[in-house]
Protein backbone atom coordinates (compact mmCIF):
# COMPACT_ATOMS: atom_id res chain seq x y z
CA UNK A 1 0.00 0.00 0.00
CA UNK A 2 1.23 3.46 -0.83
CA UNK A 3 -0.62 5.19 1.96
CA UNK A 4 -0.85 4.02 5.51
CA UNK A 5 -2.80 5.55 8.33
CA UNK A 6 -1.96 5.77 12.01
CA UNK A 7 -4.56 4.07 14.19
CA UNK A 8 -6.09 5.71 17.25
CA UNK A 9 -7.86 3.13 19.42
CA UNK A 10 -11.02 3.72 21.46
CA UNK A 11 -13.39 1.24 23.10
CA UNK A 12 -16.99 0.07 22.74
CA UNK A 13 -20.10 2.28 22.81
CA UNK A 14 -18.47 5.61 21.93
CA UNK A 15 -21.53 7.88 21.87
CA UNK A 16 -22.26 11.08 19.97
CA UNK A 17 -22.10 13.10 23.17
CA UNK A 18 -18.42 12.07 23.55
CA UNK A 19 -17.71 12.98 19.93
CA UNK A 20 -19.60 16.30 20.03
CA UNK A 21 -20.27 17.30 23.65
CA UNK A 22 -23.62 19.07 24.23
CA UNK A 23 -22.04 22.07 25.94
CA UNK A 24 -20.16 22.98 22.73
CA UNK A 25 -23.01 22.29 20.30
CA UNK A 26 -23.86 25.98 20.09
CA UNK A 27 -20.48 26.69 18.51
CA UNK A 28 -19.11 25.98 15.05
CA UNK A 29 -17.50 22.72 13.99
CA UNK A 30 -13.91 23.90 14.60
CA UNK A 31 -14.68 24.54 18.28
CA UNK A 32 -16.62 21.26 18.64
CA UNK A 33 -13.79 19.31 16.99
CA UNK A 34 -11.37 20.67 19.57
CA UNK A 35 -13.36 18.85 22.26
CA UNK A 36 -13.97 15.65 20.28
CA UNK A 37 -13.54 12.58 22.54
CA UNK A 38 -11.98 14.69 25.31
CA UNK A 39 -13.75 12.59 27.94
CA UNK A 40 -12.19 9.31 26.78
CA UNK A 41 -9.00 10.36 24.96
CA UNK A 42 -7.90 13.86 25.95
CA UNK A 43 -4.83 13.45 23.68
CA UNK A 44 -6.95 12.83 20.55
CA UNK A 45 -8.20 16.18 19.24
CA UNK A 46 -4.83 17.86 19.70
CA UNK A 47 -2.70 14.94 18.54
CA UNK A 48 -4.54 13.48 15.56
CA UNK A 49 -3.11 14.25 12.09
CA UNK A 50 -4.79 14.40 8.69
CA UNK A 51 -5.01 10.90 7.25
CA UNK A 52 -5.10 9.07 10.59
CA UNK A 53 -7.86 6.56 11.31
CA UNK A 54 -9.96 5.93 14.39
CA UNK A 55 -10.30 2.27 15.34
CA UNK A 56 -13.19 1.69 17.69
CA UNK A 57 -15.12 -1.07 19.42
CA UNK A 58 -18.75 -2.04 18.94
CA UNK A 59 -21.66 0.39 18.51
CA UNK A 60 -19.64 3.43 17.50
CA UNK A 61 -21.75 6.60 17.28
CA UNK A 62 -24.76 5.59 19.36
CA UNK A 63 -27.01 8.36 20.65
CA UNK A 64 -27.96 11.66 19.11
CA UNK A 65 -28.67 12.62 15.50
CA UNK A 66 -26.15 15.49 15.76
CA UNK A 67 -24.02 15.05 12.65
CA UNK A 68 -21.32 17.19 14.24
CA UNK A 69 -20.31 13.87 15.83
CA UNK A 70 -19.17 12.80 12.35
CA UNK A 71 -18.27 16.25 10.99
CA UNK A 72 -15.83 16.77 13.89
CA UNK A 73 -13.82 13.80 12.63
CA UNK A 74 -13.86 15.21 9.07
CA UNK A 75 -12.72 18.54 10.52
CA UNK A 76 -9.80 16.76 12.21
CA UNK A 77 -8.85 15.16 8.90
CA UNK A 78 -9.65 11.54 9.79
CA UNK A 79 -9.40 9.19 6.79
CA UNK A 80 -11.91 6.70 8.19
CA UNK A 81 -13.44 5.11 11.25
CA UNK A 82 -12.98 1.33 11.48
CA UNK A 83 -15.21 -0.57 13.91
CA UNK A 84 -17.11 -3.87 14.18
CA UNK A 85 -20.45 -2.03 14.29
CA UNK A 86 -21.91 1.46 14.05
CA UNK A 87 -25.14 3.15 15.06
CA UNK A 88 -27.34 3.22 11.95
CA UNK A 89 -28.11 6.91 12.29
CA UNK A 90 -24.41 7.72 12.70
CA UNK A 91 -23.67 5.59 9.65
CA UNK A 92 -25.98 7.69 7.46
CA UNK A 93 -24.66 10.96 8.91
CA UNK A 94 -21.03 10.02 8.37
CA UNK A 95 -21.42 9.36 4.65
CA UNK A 96 -23.57 12.48 4.31
CA UNK A 97 -20.72 14.63 5.64
CA UNK A 98 -18.09 12.73 3.65
CA UNK A 99 -16.65 10.46 6.36
CA UNK A 100 -15.80 6.88 5.38
CA UNK A 101 -16.88 4.17 7.83
CA UNK A 102 -15.62 0.62 7.52
CA UNK A 103 -17.55 -2.10 9.31
CA UNK A 104 -14.77 -4.50 10.21
CA UNK A 105 -15.61 -7.44 12.52
CA UNK A 106 -11.91 -7.95 13.35
CA UNK A 107 -11.10 -4.26 14.01
CA UNK A 108 -10.10 -5.25 17.56
CA UNK A 109 -6.90 -6.86 16.19
CA UNK A 110 -5.50 -3.46 15.15
CA UNK A 111 -3.04 -2.06 17.69
CA UNK A 112 -2.82 1.50 19.00
CA UNK A 113 -0.49 3.51 16.79
CA UNK A 114 -0.30 0.80 14.11
CA UNK A 115 0.03 1.94 10.49
CA UNK A 116 -2.81 0.39 8.47
CA UNK A 117 -3.75 0.53 4.81
CA UNK A 118 -7.24 0.85 3.36
CA UNK A 119 -7.96 -1.28 0.31
CA UNK A 120 -11.31 0.15 -0.71
CA UNK A 121 -11.80 -1.77 -3.99
CA UNK A 122 -11.49 -5.05 -2.09
CA UNK A 123 -13.14 -3.71 1.03
CA UNK A 124 -10.48 -4.60 3.56
CA UNK A 125 -8.05 -3.10 6.03
CA UNK A 126 -4.39 -4.11 5.65
CA UNK A 127 -2.42 -4.51 8.85
CA UNK A 128 1.26 -3.66 9.25
CA UNK A 129 2.14 -7.40 9.31
CA UNK A 130 0.41 -7.96 5.98
CA UNK A 131 -2.79 -9.49 7.35
CA UNK A 132 -5.97 -8.38 5.58
CA UNK A 133 -9.07 -7.71 7.71
CA UNK A 134 -12.25 -8.04 5.64
CA UNK A 135 -14.91 -5.31 5.93
CA UNK A 136 -18.58 -5.31 4.97
CA UNK A 137 -19.11 -3.98 1.44
CA UNK A 138 -20.19 -0.33 1.24
CA UNK A 139 -22.96 0.32 -1.33
CA UNK A 140 -21.63 2.11 -4.39
CA UNK A 141 -23.85 5.16 -3.99
CA UNK A 142 -22.44 5.76 -0.50
CA UNK A 143 -18.85 5.46 -1.74
CA UNK A 144 -19.78 7.99 -4.44
CA UNK A 145 -21.09 10.28 -1.73
CA UNK A 146 -17.80 10.10 0.22
CA UNK A 147 -15.80 10.64 -2.96
CA UNK A 148 -17.94 13.68 -3.82
CA UNK A 149 -17.20 15.08 -0.35
CA UNK A 150 -20.67 14.38 1.07
CA UNK A 151 -24.33 14.89 0.25
CA UNK A 152 -24.04 18.69 -0.07
CA UNK A 153 -21.60 18.29 -2.96
CA UNK A 154 -23.76 15.59 -4.51
CA UNK A 155 -26.83 17.86 -4.33
CA UNK A 156 -24.79 20.63 -5.96
CA UNK A 157 -23.98 18.26 -8.83
CA UNK A 158 -27.62 17.22 -9.23
CA UNK A 159 -28.83 20.82 -9.26
CA UNK A 160 -26.20 21.67 -11.86
CA UNK A 161 -27.04 18.79 -14.19
CA UNK A 162 -30.78 19.38 -13.84
CA UNK A 163 -31.61 15.99 -12.28
CA UNK A 164 -32.89 17.89 -9.24
CA UNK A 165 -35.25 20.86 -9.76
CA UNK A 166 -34.54 24.18 -8.08
CA UNK A 167 -37.10 25.63 -5.68
CA UNK A 168 -37.36 29.34 -4.82
CA UNK A 169 -34.89 30.29 -2.10
CA UNK A 170 -37.46 32.56 -0.46
CA UNK A 171 -41.21 32.30 0.05
CA UNK B 1 -49.03 -9.99 -2.86
CA UNK B 2 -46.43 -11.26 -0.35
CA UNK B 3 -47.21 -10.81 3.34
CA UNK B 4 -45.85 -7.47 4.57
CA UNK B 5 -44.93 -6.03 7.95
CA UNK B 6 -46.26 -2.61 8.92
CA UNK B 7 -42.81 -1.17 8.19
CA UNK B 8 -42.89 -2.69 4.70
CA UNK B 9 -46.39 -1.36 4.03
CA UNK B 10 -45.38 2.14 5.09
CA UNK B 11 -42.25 2.11 2.92
CA UNK B 12 -44.12 0.61 -0.02
CA UNK B 13 -46.62 3.45 0.18
CA UNK B 14 -43.86 6.08 0.48
CA UNK B 15 -42.01 4.68 -2.54
CA UNK B 16 -45.10 4.18 -4.68
CA UNK B 17 -44.88 0.39 -4.82
CA UNK B 18 -47.39 -2.35 -4.10
CA UNK B 19 -44.94 -4.27 -1.90
CA UNK B 20 -41.26 -4.17 -0.91
CA UNK B 21 -38.70 -6.77 0.17
CA UNK B 22 -36.31 -6.53 3.11
CA UNK B 23 -33.02 -5.13 1.82
CA UNK B 24 -34.53 -3.23 -1.12
CA UNK B 25 -33.02 0.23 -1.55
CA UNK B 26 -35.82 2.72 -2.21
CA UNK B 27 -36.34 6.40 -2.81
CA UNK B 28 -39.20 7.53 -0.58
CA UNK B 29 -41.34 10.64 -0.76
CA UNK B 30 -41.42 12.53 2.54
CA UNK B 31 -44.81 13.55 4.01
CA UNK B 32 -43.39 15.51 6.94
CA UNK B 33 -39.98 17.04 7.72
CA UNK B 34 -39.65 18.17 11.34
CA UNK B 35 -36.63 19.94 12.81
CA UNK B 36 -35.71 22.16 15.74
CA UNK B 37 -33.64 25.25 16.47
CA UNK B 38 -30.45 23.22 16.95
CA UNK B 39 -30.62 20.88 13.95
CA UNK B 40 -32.69 23.09 11.65
CA UNK B 41 -32.40 26.67 10.38
CA UNK B 42 -28.90 27.45 11.66
CA UNK B 43 -27.59 24.50 9.63
CA UNK B 44 -30.08 24.41 6.73
CA UNK B 45 -30.19 28.10 5.82
CA UNK B 46 -26.49 28.50 4.91
CA UNK B 47 -26.46 25.19 3.01
CA UNK B 48 -29.62 26.06 1.04
CA UNK B 49 -28.09 29.44 0.18
CA UNK B 50 -24.89 27.73 -0.93
CA UNK B 51 -26.96 25.44 -3.18
CA UNK B 52 -29.17 28.26 -4.41
CA UNK B 53 -32.37 26.33 -3.84
CA UNK B 54 -35.29 26.37 -1.41
CA UNK B 55 -37.86 24.22 0.36
CA UNK B 56 -39.65 21.66 -1.81
CA UNK B 57 -42.96 22.05 0.05
CA UNK B 58 -43.25 24.33 3.10
CA UNK B 59 -46.64 22.85 4.03
CA UNK B 60 -44.78 19.63 4.91
CA UNK B 61 -42.22 21.35 7.13
CA UNK B 62 -42.60 21.78 10.91
CA UNK B 63 -40.13 23.88 12.92
CA UNK B 64 -40.02 23.66 16.73
CA UNK B 65 -37.89 25.87 18.97
CA UNK B 66 -37.12 23.66 21.99
CA UNK B 67 -33.35 23.22 22.45
CA UNK B 68 -31.91 26.72 23.00
CA UNK B 69 -35.00 28.28 24.58
CA UNK B 70 -35.31 30.09 26.83
CA UNK B 71 -32.14 31.74 25.54
CA UNK B 72 -29.50 31.62 28.25
CA UNK B 73 -26.57 33.35 26.54
CA UNK B 74 -25.50 35.20 23.39
CA UNK B 75 -24.86 32.05 21.36
CA UNK B 76 -28.32 30.69 22.21
CA UNK B 77 -29.91 34.03 21.32
CA UNK B 78 -28.10 33.99 17.98
CA UNK B 79 -29.25 30.44 17.18
CA UNK B 80 -32.88 31.11 18.11
CA UNK B 81 -32.88 34.41 16.22
CA UNK B 82 -31.72 32.62 13.07
CA UNK B 83 -34.63 30.17 13.49
CA UNK B 84 -37.23 32.93 14.00
CA UNK B 85 -35.94 35.09 11.14
CA UNK B 86 -35.79 32.14 8.78
CA UNK B 87 -39.33 31.00 9.74
CA UNK B 88 -40.58 34.46 8.78
CA UNK B 89 -38.52 34.73 5.62
CA UNK B 90 -39.74 31.30 4.49
CA UNK B 91 -43.33 32.02 5.62
CA UNK B 92 -43.40 28.62 7.31
CA UNK B 93 -46.98 27.67 8.15
CA UNK B 94 -46.08 25.34 11.06
CA UNK B 95 -43.83 26.93 13.67
CA UNK B 96 -43.98 26.14 17.40
CA UNK B 97 -41.78 28.49 19.40
CA UNK B 98 -41.06 27.73 23.07
CA UNK B 99 -44.23 25.69 23.60
CA UNK B 100 -42.65 22.31 24.19
CA UNK B 101 -40.38 19.54 22.95
CA UNK B 102 -40.68 18.78 19.25
CA UNK B 103 -41.79 15.13 19.45
CA UNK B 104 -44.59 15.98 21.84
CA UNK B 105 -45.60 19.18 20.05
CA UNK B 106 -45.89 17.63 16.57
CA UNK B 107 -47.97 14.84 18.10
CA UNK B 108 -50.38 17.05 20.01
CA UNK B 109 -50.98 19.13 16.88
CA UNK B 110 -51.82 16.07 14.81
CA UNK B 111 -48.94 16.37 12.35
CA UNK B 112 -48.07 12.66 12.49
CA UNK B 113 -50.82 10.30 11.35
CA UNK B 114 -51.16 6.64 10.40
CA UNK B 115 -49.62 5.75 7.05
CA UNK B 116 -47.30 8.74 6.82
CA UNK B 117 -43.57 8.70 6.06
CA UNK B 118 -41.76 11.30 8.18
CA UNK B 119 -38.24 12.40 9.04
CA UNK B 120 -37.10 14.43 12.02
CA UNK B 121 -33.90 16.31 12.71
CA UNK B 122 -33.55 14.68 16.10
CA UNK B 123 -32.65 11.16 17.21
CA UNK B 124 -35.87 10.70 19.18
CA UNK B 125 -37.93 11.11 16.01
CA UNK B 126 -39.00 7.43 16.13
CA UNK B 127 -41.60 8.78 18.61
CA UNK B 128 -43.85 9.31 15.58
CA UNK B 129 -43.98 5.54 15.07
CA UNK B 130 -46.47 5.38 17.94
CA UNK B 131 -49.05 6.72 15.45
CA UNK B 132 -48.43 4.01 12.86
CA UNK B 133 -46.25 6.32 10.77
CA UNK B 134 -42.69 5.50 9.66
CA UNK B 135 -40.65 8.22 11.34
CA UNK B 136 -36.92 8.34 12.03
CA UNK B 137 -34.14 10.74 12.88
CA UNK B 138 -31.63 12.22 10.44
CA UNK B 139 -28.73 14.66 10.68
CA UNK B 140 -28.83 18.18 9.30
CA UNK B 141 -27.13 17.42 5.98
CA UNK B 142 -29.55 14.57 5.31
CA UNK B 143 -32.39 16.96 6.24
CA UNK B 144 -30.97 19.37 3.68
CA UNK B 145 -31.36 16.64 1.07
CA UNK B 146 -34.96 16.11 2.20
CA UNK B 147 -36.02 19.76 2.10
CA UNK B 148 -34.26 20.33 -1.23
CA UNK B 149 -35.79 17.29 -2.93
CA UNK B 150 -38.71 15.96 -0.86
CA UNK B 151 -37.07 12.54 -1.01
CA UNK B 152 -34.73 10.29 0.94
CA UNK B 153 -33.14 6.89 0.36
CA UNK B 154 -34.18 3.94 2.47
CA UNK B 155 -33.14 0.34 2.92
CA UNK B 156 -36.21 -1.75 3.76
CA UNK B 157 -35.55 -3.03 7.30
CA UNK B 158 -36.24 -6.31 9.01
CA UNK B 159 -38.91 -6.14 11.69
CA UNK B 160 -38.24 -7.09 15.30
CA UNK B 161 -41.66 -7.87 16.73
CA UNK B 162 -41.84 -7.21 20.48
CA UNK B 163 -44.99 -8.87 21.80
CA UNK B 164 -45.95 -7.97 25.37
CA UNK B 165 -48.50 -10.45 26.67
CA UNK B 166 -50.72 -9.78 29.70
CA UNK B 167 -51.05 -6.45 31.51
CA UNK B 168 -48.55 -4.25 33.33
CA UNK B 169 -48.80 -4.18 37.12
CA UNK B 170 -49.70 -0.87 38.83
CA UNK B 171 -46.67 1.44 39.02
CA UNK B 172 -45.04 -0.16 35.96
CA UNK B 173 -44.92 1.80 32.71
CA UNK B 174 -43.83 1.93 29.08
CA UNK B 175 -40.52 3.35 30.32
CA UNK B 176 -39.92 0.17 32.33
CA UNK B 177 -40.74 -1.92 29.25
CA UNK B 178 -38.17 -0.01 27.20
CA UNK B 179 -35.43 -0.12 29.83
CA UNK B 180 -36.01 -3.87 30.10
CA UNK B 181 -35.78 -4.37 26.33
CA UNK B 182 -32.69 -2.15 26.01
CA UNK B 183 -31.08 -4.04 28.89
CA UNK B 184 -31.80 -7.30 27.15
CA UNK B 185 -30.82 -6.40 23.60
CA UNK B 186 -28.30 -3.58 24.14
CA UNK B 187 -28.11 -0.09 22.70
CA UNK B 188 -27.54 -1.38 19.18
CA UNK B 189 -29.77 -4.44 19.55
CA UNK B 190 -32.24 -2.92 17.11
CA UNK B 191 -29.50 -3.05 14.42
CA UNK B 192 -31.14 -0.03 12.75
CA UNK B 193 -34.08 -2.21 11.75
CA UNK B 194 -37.75 -1.53 12.49
CA UNK B 195 -39.14 -2.54 15.87
CA UNK B 196 -42.87 -3.10 16.23
CA UNK B 197 -44.49 -3.22 19.66
CA UNK B 198 -47.61 -5.35 19.98
CA UNK B 199 -49.59 -7.55 22.31
CA UNK B 200 -52.23 -6.98 24.97
CA UNK B 201 -50.08 -4.73 27.16
CA UNK B 202 -49.22 -2.43 24.24
CA UNK B 203 -52.83 -2.18 23.06
CA UNK B 204 -53.80 -1.20 26.61
CA UNK B 205 -51.34 1.73 26.69
CA UNK B 206 -52.43 5.35 26.30
CA UNK B 207 -51.15 7.25 23.28
CA UNK B 208 -48.51 9.06 25.34
CA UNK B 209 -47.25 5.80 26.81
CA UNK B 210 -47.00 4.35 23.30
CA UNK B 211 -44.98 7.45 22.39
CA UNK B 212 -42.55 6.57 25.19
CA UNK B 213 -42.07 3.11 23.67
CA UNK B 214 -41.43 4.51 20.21
CA UNK B 215 -39.27 7.33 21.58
CA UNK B 216 -36.78 5.01 23.24
CA UNK B 217 -36.53 2.83 20.14
CA UNK B 218 -33.62 5.21 19.55
CA UNK B 219 -31.82 3.78 22.58
CA UNK B 220 -32.57 0.30 21.28
CA UNK B 221 -30.68 1.24 18.12
CA UNK B 222 -33.71 0.76 15.88
CA UNK B 223 -34.44 3.08 12.97
CA UNK B 224 -38.16 3.12 13.70
CA UNK B 225 -40.38 1.98 16.57
CA UNK B 226 -43.89 1.25 15.39
CA UNK B 227 -47.25 0.61 17.03
CA UNK B 228 -50.15 -0.41 14.78
CA UNK B 229 -52.77 2.35 14.98
CA UNK B 230 -56.17 1.60 16.50
CA UNK B 231 -59.12 3.32 18.18
CA UNK B 232 -56.78 4.82 20.82
CA UNK B 233 -54.76 6.46 18.04
CA UNK B 234 -57.85 7.73 16.25
CA UNK B 235 -59.30 9.18 19.46
CA UNK B 236 -56.04 10.98 20.36
CA UNK B 237 -55.88 12.46 16.86
CA UNK B 238 -59.56 13.44 16.97
CA UNK B 239 -58.79 15.45 20.11
CA UNK B 240 -55.76 16.91 18.31
CA UNK B 241 -58.14 18.19 15.64
CA UNK B 242 -57.68 15.47 13.03
CA UNK B 243 -61.03 13.92 12.23
CA UNK B 244 -61.75 10.69 10.41
CA UNK B 245 -58.35 9.01 10.69
CA UNK B 246 -58.23 5.78 8.72
CA UNK B 247 -56.30 3.13 10.63
CA UNK B 248 -57.46 0.21 8.49
CA UNK B 249 -54.69 -1.69 6.76
CA UNK B 250 -51.83 -0.17 8.76
CA UNK B 251 -50.84 -3.36 10.58
CA UNK B 252 -48.45 -6.24 9.92
CA UNK B 253 -49.90 -9.20 8.07
CA UNK B 254 -50.07 -12.17 10.48
CA UNK B 255 -47.76 -14.28 8.34
CA UNK B 256 -45.24 -11.55 7.49
CA UNK B 257 -41.64 -12.53 8.20
CA UNK B 258 -40.35 -10.98 11.42
CA UNK B 259 -38.11 -11.80 14.33
CA UNK B 260 -40.43 -12.39 17.29
CA UNK B 261 -39.67 -11.74 20.95
CA UNK B 262 -42.19 -12.48 23.70
CA UNK B 263 -42.49 -10.68 27.04
CA UNK B 264 -44.66 -11.19 30.12
CA UNK B 265 -45.96 -7.73 31.03
CA UNK B 266 -47.44 -8.83 34.37
CA UNK B 267 -44.04 -10.07 35.56
CA UNK B 268 -42.21 -6.84 34.71
CA UNK B 269 -40.85 -4.93 37.70
CA UNK B 270 -39.92 -1.24 37.71
CA UNK B 271 -36.54 -0.89 35.99
CA UNK B 272 -33.59 1.41 36.63
CA UNK B 273 -30.62 1.85 34.28
CA UNK B 274 -27.35 2.53 36.10
CA UNK B 275 -24.70 5.00 34.86
CA UNK B 276 -23.60 5.42 32.11
CA UNK B 277 -25.80 3.47 29.68
CA UNK B 278 -29.51 2.84 29.21
CA UNK B 279 -28.50 -0.78 28.64
CA UNK B 280 -27.46 -1.10 32.31
CA UNK B 281 -31.08 -1.81 33.24
CA UNK B 282 -32.03 -3.95 36.22
CA UNK B 283 -35.06 -4.25 38.54
CA UNK B 284 -35.28 -1.36 41.00
CA UNK B 285 -34.90 -3.75 43.93
CA UNK B 286 -31.31 -4.52 42.96
CA UNK B 287 -30.13 -0.97 43.72
CA UNK B 288 -30.05 -1.36 47.51
CA UNK B 289 -29.80 2.03 49.17
CA UNK B 290 -28.20 4.01 46.33
CA UNK B 291 -28.57 7.66 47.43
CA UNK B 292 -29.85 10.35 45.04
CA UNK B 293 -29.45 14.13 45.35
CA UNK B 294 -31.27 15.15 42.16
CA UNK B 295 -34.52 13.83 40.69
CA UNK B 296 -35.32 15.10 37.19
CA UNK B 297 -38.72 14.70 35.56
CA UNK B 298 -38.24 16.05 32.07
CA UNK B 299 -37.74 15.34 28.36
CA UNK B 300 -39.85 14.03 25.52
CA UNK B 301 -39.35 10.60 27.06
CA UNK B 302 -40.59 11.31 30.55
CA UNK B 303 -42.48 14.56 31.15
CA UNK B 304 -45.68 14.23 29.15
CA UNK B 305 -49.02 14.60 30.90
CA UNK B 306 -49.22 10.88 31.67
CA UNK B 307 -45.70 11.01 33.17
CA UNK B 308 -46.58 14.01 35.34
CA UNK B 309 -49.74 12.22 36.49
CA UNK B 310 -47.68 9.18 37.48
CA UNK B 311 -45.27 11.30 39.51
CA UNK B 312 -48.17 13.10 41.20
CA UNK B 313 -49.78 9.79 42.18
CA UNK B 314 -46.66 9.07 44.23
CA UNK B 315 -46.02 12.59 45.57
CA UNK B 316 -49.50 13.92 46.33
CA UNK B 317 -49.73 14.99 49.98
CA UNK B 318 -46.07 14.10 50.65
CA UNK B 319 -42.73 15.91 50.87
CA UNK B 320 -39.53 15.00 49.06
CA UNK B 321 -36.58 14.02 51.25
CA UNK B 322 -34.32 16.67 52.74
CA UNK B 323 -31.27 17.26 50.56
CA UNK B 324 -33.03 16.16 47.36
CA UNK B 325 -33.67 18.57 44.52
CA UNK B 326 -36.68 17.58 42.37
CA UNK B 327 -36.91 19.37 39.02
CA UNK B 328 -39.92 19.13 36.72
CA UNK B 329 -39.71 20.34 33.11
CA UNK B 330 -43.05 19.47 31.47
CA UNK B 331 -42.71 18.26 27.88
CA UNK B 332 -45.14 20.83 26.50
CA UNK B 333 -47.10 23.92 27.48
CA UNK B 334 -50.30 22.09 26.67
CA UNK B 335 -49.41 19.20 28.99
CA UNK B 336 -48.33 21.67 31.65
CA UNK B 337 -51.65 23.51 31.43
CA UNK B 338 -53.59 20.24 31.66
CA UNK B 339 -51.47 19.15 34.62
CA UNK B 340 -52.18 22.49 36.28
CA UNK B 341 -55.92 22.23 35.62
CA UNK B 342 -56.29 18.75 37.03
CA UNK B 343 -54.21 19.39 40.15
CA UNK B 344 -51.23 17.31 39.06
CA UNK B 345 -48.75 20.18 38.85
CA UNK B 346 -49.83 21.71 42.18
CA UNK B 347 -49.32 18.32 43.84
CA UNK B 348 -45.77 18.16 42.48
CA UNK B 349 -44.94 21.71 43.54
CA UNK B 350 -46.43 21.20 47.02
CA UNK B 351 -44.23 18.13 47.40
CA UNK B 352 -41.21 20.38 46.84
CA UNK B 353 -40.61 20.28 43.09
CA UNK B 354 -39.07 23.17 41.19
CA UNK B 355 -40.74 23.98 37.86
CA UNK B 356 -38.43 24.42 34.84
CA UNK B 357 -39.29 25.62 31.30
CA UNK B 358 -41.01 23.25 28.87
CA UNK B 359 -37.87 22.57 26.82
CA UNK B 360 -35.22 19.90 26.29
CA UNK B 361 -33.30 21.58 29.11
CA UNK B 362 -30.91 19.49 31.13
CA UNK B 363 -31.64 16.22 29.30
CA UNK B 364 -29.37 17.11 26.40
CA UNK B 365 -26.88 19.10 28.43
CA UNK B 366 -27.90 22.25 26.53
CA UNK B 367 -29.13 23.93 29.69
CA UNK B 368 -30.16 23.28 33.26
CA UNK B 369 -28.32 22.76 36.45
CA UNK B 370 -27.10 19.26 37.21
CA UNK B 371 -24.39 19.66 39.87
CA UNK B 372 -20.99 17.94 39.59
CA UNK B 373 -20.67 14.80 41.63
CA UNK B 374 -24.42 14.31 42.09
CA UNK B 375 -26.36 11.08 41.80
CA UNK B 376 -29.25 11.93 39.52
CA UNK B 377 -32.35 9.85 38.82
CA UNK B 378 -34.12 10.98 35.68
CA UNK B 379 -37.08 10.17 33.46
CA UNK B 380 -34.92 10.98 30.42
CA UNK B 381 -33.72 8.56 27.74
CA UNK B 382 -29.93 8.72 28.00
CA UNK B 383 -27.44 8.63 30.85
CA UNK B 384 -24.19 8.85 28.91
CA UNK B 385 -21.30 10.16 30.98
CA UNK B 386 -21.38 13.95 30.88
CA UNK B 387 -24.47 14.20 28.66
CA UNK B 388 -26.48 16.26 31.14
CA UNK B 389 -23.59 18.71 31.46
CA UNK B 390 -21.75 17.58 34.59
CA UNK B 391 -18.91 15.17 33.80
CA UNK B 392 -18.88 13.64 37.28
CA UNK B 393 -22.66 13.27 37.68
CA UNK B 394 -23.98 9.72 37.80
CA UNK B 395 -27.35 9.48 36.09
CA UNK B 396 -29.86 6.68 36.70
CA UNK B 397 -32.80 6.30 34.32
CA UNK B 398 -36.24 5.27 35.50
CA UNK B 399 -39.98 5.80 35.10
CA UNK B 400 -41.71 8.87 36.55
CA UNK B 401 -43.16 6.65 39.31
CA UNK B 402 -39.70 5.46 40.30
CA UNK B 403 -38.12 8.92 40.03
CA UNK B 404 -40.87 10.36 42.26
CA UNK B 405 -40.53 7.54 44.80
CA UNK B 406 -36.77 8.07 44.83
CA UNK B 407 -37.21 11.80 45.44
CA UNK B 408 -39.37 10.91 48.45
CA UNK B 409 -36.88 8.44 49.85
CA UNK B 410 -33.62 10.19 48.97
CA UNK B 411 -32.44 6.94 47.42
CA UNK B 412 -33.37 4.75 44.47
CA UNK B 413 -36.76 3.46 45.58
CA UNK B 414 -39.50 1.09 44.41
CA UNK B 415 -42.69 3.07 43.71
CA UNK B 416 -44.87 0.06 44.49
CA UNK B 417 -43.96 0.49 48.17
CA UNK B 418 -45.35 4.01 48.33
CA UNK B 419 -48.17 4.07 45.79
CA UNK B 420 -51.51 4.60 47.48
Amino acid sequence: MNHTHKAWRVGDDIDTDQLAPGAYMKFGIAEIAGHCLEGVRPDFAGGVRAGDVLVAGRNFGIGSSREQAAAALVQLGLRAVIAPSFSGLYFRNAFNVGLLLLTCPRAGEIAEGEQVGIDLPNCRVLRADGTALPCEPVPGFLLDMVRAGGLLMQLKRRLADGSLPRYPLRA
Amino acid sequence: MPAQTLAQKLLAAASGRAAVRVGDILTCKVDLAMFHDSSGPRRLKPMLEELGTGLWDRSKVVLVMDHYVPEADDESRRIVRIARDWAREQALPHVYDSVGICHVVVSEHGHVRPGMFCVGGDSHSPTGGAFGAYMFGVGSTEMLGVVASGEIWMRVPDTLMMRWNGRLAPGVTAKDMMLHMIGRFGMNGGRYQAVEFCGEAVCALSMQERMTLSNMSAELGAQAGLVAPDAVTAEYLRQAGVAGVDTAGWHSDPDAAAQWHEFDAAALEPQVAAPHSPANAAPVQSYGRTPVQVAYIGACTGAKLDDLRAAARVLRGRQIAAGVSLMVAPASRRDQAAAEAEGVLPALLQAGATLLPTTCGACSGYGGSIPEGANVIATTARNFKGRMGAASARVYLASPYTVAASALAGRVADPREVLP
